[in-house]
């Protein structure tokens, strides 16, 4: 198959285009992913853009976007094929006379074949991007179900035989690391710990994001959302809440962040009391310090 | 064909070998360092190697580090082996060149000729005859103007001048890395830079002032980081990879003993917690809800049967009553355990609603509650302090007396504390200055609660060695543990409770 990209800078700037900034290691993995067709496991704190990232690639490449969202209970049925046993039941009934080795044949084969986002990735014709999100989230033994499709991009259905891909799609794994993965999950994939985005970066992440907002204000939130990581808090702000914040200010026609502005919206950016709390105490004490220099 | 003929630019067999066996080298020192790197991962490595333009650095890093880690919290130490590894190498690191003269008076051309290399404008004054404060206001101008090649020279200049290298000398980075610093006084720089600052910005808010002084902190740490990466080169030069990625080694987080911990280390160990308590939480969760269903229900198997013709074809269940234990902490805060009944309480507390009810009691030799501590509050770092600062826990003189805390113990909180649901955990290294064990209170204890572990912070050998009489109280406890770093505490945790 053709390379979807011809190098680093290429992601890099395809990114950019759909308002998507990348840094450089993350520009590289997708395009290692795409030349030795691994997939990427991609962990994090919550709300930096884990997800987005396989939506903009998807944008990017203009292919679409196959998600299967993760949870406790997930099974094979729901992540991998069903067969469809009403449609199946009908062709028996409809076909009373027939003998019963043509007729088994016959209901096992794909027309009776519900597919499900795995099978329905590898077996698309068009580019495809596949989202498994939130893998932490199923049990251990139940990871085993991707572990076919992550190595081989192929899918084995014991009455059927083994349907293998069409094209090798994009494969992205996003998990909050609730819980450790298998190793043979991780062997698998290549590992990519996306954190909050440094100064600059998250800057022009609230310019590309936020409409109408100044260069002087973007440069401010950046840096007061850098010191607020710094204190010792339960949940510090994401990415997203940088830009929920960025927006409020920006309908309250702020155009300068001052320690009473920062302590009347800080619920927007944090959302636990005590961090609010300390936040505000911090804000509040920077207000003191200068204070007498002032005057 | 001739030995003569050119090969073929690109062959990759002819190309890459050199690079394997330097990835070869690369991977087994990150074995080395602990981190689990599997084969598949090993030849992944060398596929995303060749598929990326091997002039670029940046990729090439994290071409490795998306094949060889997979796990975030091992980036730090792959960093480390990786700029060892792969340093920069050239001539102007030796520490063997005969003109490099720390004091800059022979070096004149050897520093002009390193500087050019560097292609750097301002840079161009090197290290020669320069006054130590016209390398200050330098490095001051440097910060100011965020400028990365001024102040890699002045981080150059800086080790030259002052880290007093010499070939083959058997001191760590470290001590260069001290000796560096303390004469940059970076904290002055930093001063000076607020100052210029706030002339240039009069009567902007205090918040504005806090971001100015967030940001240039920034800076500086960023400088120091430069220092040690500079100081690293020079004695990977001198010594070279092997013996330097010896030294460098550092243990993971969950790795780190308790009790010798640096301050670095301190915090390494109390950013690694948050993660670990809330996957711990989720899988003690999941595995009181998957526990073995309970009992047979025989009412609702008879009622069942019915609709089988009186056949218990279908048998029922009692919902299971997960039970969560109580629990009491009795921790020894003394200086050389401190750290370690801190983590455990944090890691407790954390956890709180996995148990129906903790109760927590510091000693050192006299004893006191700080339950209410915890409770009031959601922010368990300020707790933890908290218990550090304010709970009483001295009687005599601050010396450890296991006997004596045991005794205020039993004679104040047995009674209520202890039941047939609790859970006991003791946290200490049991080292009592020789004064009266009082081990009956354990006994005592064991009598009365579901079960009684210790955990112990100091390796298994020390035990019993000394003023530790570990064995005297454990003879009465379920279970006594090492625990001496986070794997250990987080094994305890989920094999136990």
């Amino acid at each position: 198959m053709t390379d979807r990209f011809t190098d680093v800078a290429a992601v890099h700037k395809g990114l950019a285009d759909v308002d998507y900034l990348a840094d450089d290691g993350l520009a590289s993995i997708v395009y290692l992913a795409d030349r030795l067709e691994k997939p990427v496991l991609v962990e994090g704190p919550a709300g930096t853009g884990k997800t987005q990232l396989a939506k903009s690639v998807a944008e990017m490449i203009g292919a679409r976007l196959i998600r299967l969202q993760c949870y406790e209970g997930l099974d094979e049925s729901k992540a991998l094929y069903e067969w469809n046993y009403k449609k199946q039941l009908l062709r028996i009934q409809s076909e009373r006379d027939a003998d019963w080795e043509t007729i088994e044949d016959d209901i096992f084969s794909e027309e009776f074949l519900l597919t499900r986002p795995l099978l329905e990735a590898i077996t698309s014709d068009e580019p495809v991007v596949l989202l498994i999100d939130e893998v932490d989230r199923v049990e251990i033994e139940t990871e085993a179900l991707l572990l076919e499709i992550l190595s081989d991009y192929q899918v084995s259905i014991p009455e059927l035989g083994t349907i293998e891909s069409k094209q090798i799609p994009l494969v992205f794994l996003t998990s909050n690391n609730t819980r450790e993965l298998s190793e043979a999950l991780k062997r698998r994939a290549l590992y990519m710990y996306l954190d909050y985005p440094e100064l600059e970066r998250e800057r022009e992440i609230v310019l590309t994001k936020v409409p109408d907002i100044s260069e002087n204000l973007a440069d401010q939130i950046a840096r007061i959302v850098r010191s607020v990581r710094d204190l010792d808090l339960r949940k510090a702000p994401s990415v997203s809440e940088t830009i929920d914040w960025a927006r409020t200010l920006v309908l309250l026609g702020v155009d300068h962040v001052d320690a009473k502005t920062a302590t009347e919206t800080a619920n927007i950016l944090l959302k636990y009391r005590s961090d609010i709390e300390k936040a505000v105490k911090e804000f509040a004490q920077s207000e003191e310090t200068f204070a007498p220099a002032e005057g | 064909m001739t030995d003569v003929a050119p090969e073929p630019l690109f062959s990759t067999a002819e190309m890459a070998d050199p690079l394997l066996d330097l990835l070869g080298g690369f991977i087994q020192e990150l074995r080395d360092a602990g981190l689990p790197v599997s084969l598949t991962e090993n030849l992944d490595a060398m596929e995303a190697v060749r598929a990326i333009p091997i002039g670029d650095r940046t990729t090439f890093k994290y071409a490795l580090g998306a094949t060889l880690v997979k796990n975030h919290q091992h980036w730090p130490a792959f960093e480390t082996v990786f700029d060892v590894y792969f340093a920069i190498r050239g001539p102007e690191y030796s520490l063997t060149d005969p003109d490099a003269d720390p004091f800059g008076e022979g070096d004149q051309q050897d520093n002009d000729s390193q500087q050019g290399d560097q292609g750097s404008q301002q840079g161009g004054g090197g290290g020669e005859g320069m006054s130590n404060e016209e390398l200050a206001e330098m490095l001051y101008q440097a910060l100011m103007r965020q400028d990365q090649v001024l102040q890699r020279a002045v981080a150059r200049t800086a080790v030259d001048r002052f880290a007093g290298m010499e070939p083959g000398r058997p001191v760590g980075g470290t001590y260069y890395l001290y000796r560096t610093l303390r004469n940059l006084d970076l904290d002055g720089v930093l001063e000076r830079m607020m100052e210029a600052d706030q002339a240039q910005n009069e009567g902007r808010s205090g918040l504005d002032d806090r971001l100015a002084r967030d940001e240039y902190e920034s800076r500086v740490e960023k400088l120091k980081a430069e220092i040690e990466a500079e100081i690293r080169r020079r004695l990977v030069a001198d010594r070279g990879v092997e013996a330097m990625a010896k030294t460098l080694r550092k243990p993971l987080p969950e790795d780190l003993d308790f009790m010798h911990a640096t301050r670095d280390e301190m915090e390494a160990l109390r950013k690694a917690i948050a993660p670990l308590t809330r996957k711990l939480a989720i899988r003690l969760a999941r595995k009181r809800r998957n526990r073995n269903k309970g009992g047979l229900d025989f009412r609702n198997t008879i009622r069942k049967s019915l609709s089988y013709g009186g056949v218990p074809a279908d048998p029922r269940f009692k919902h299971p009553r997960p039970s969560k234990p109580e629990m009491v902490i009795i921790a020894d805060i003394s200086g050389s355990v401190a750290a370690f009944a801190r983590f455990t309480l944090h890691l407790v507390y954390a956890m709180s609603n996995q148990f129906s009810k903790v109760r927590a009691f510091v000693f050192i030799d006299g004893l006191d509650e700080v339950t209410d501590y915890f409770d009031g509050s959601d922010d368990i770092t300020a707790a933890v302090h908290r218990v550090n600062t304010e709970a009483d826990v001295v009687w005599v003189d601050g010396h450890s007396d296991y006997g004596h805390a045991f005794e205020v113990f039993e004679k104040n909180y047995m009674k209520s504390a202890i039941n047939p649901k609790t859970t006991v955990m003791i946290l200490g290294d049991a080292r009592n200055n020789y004064h009266a064990a009082q081990s009956w209170i354990i006994q005592e204890m064991k009598r009365n609660a579901r079960q009684v572990f210790w955990l112990n912070p100091e390796p298994g050998s020390y035990w019993d060695t000394g003023d530790s009489i570990v064995t005297e109280y454990a003879q009465y406890c379920d279970g006594l543990f090492e625990v001496r770093n986070l794997r250990q505490l987080e094994t305890f945790v989920e094999a136990v409770l």
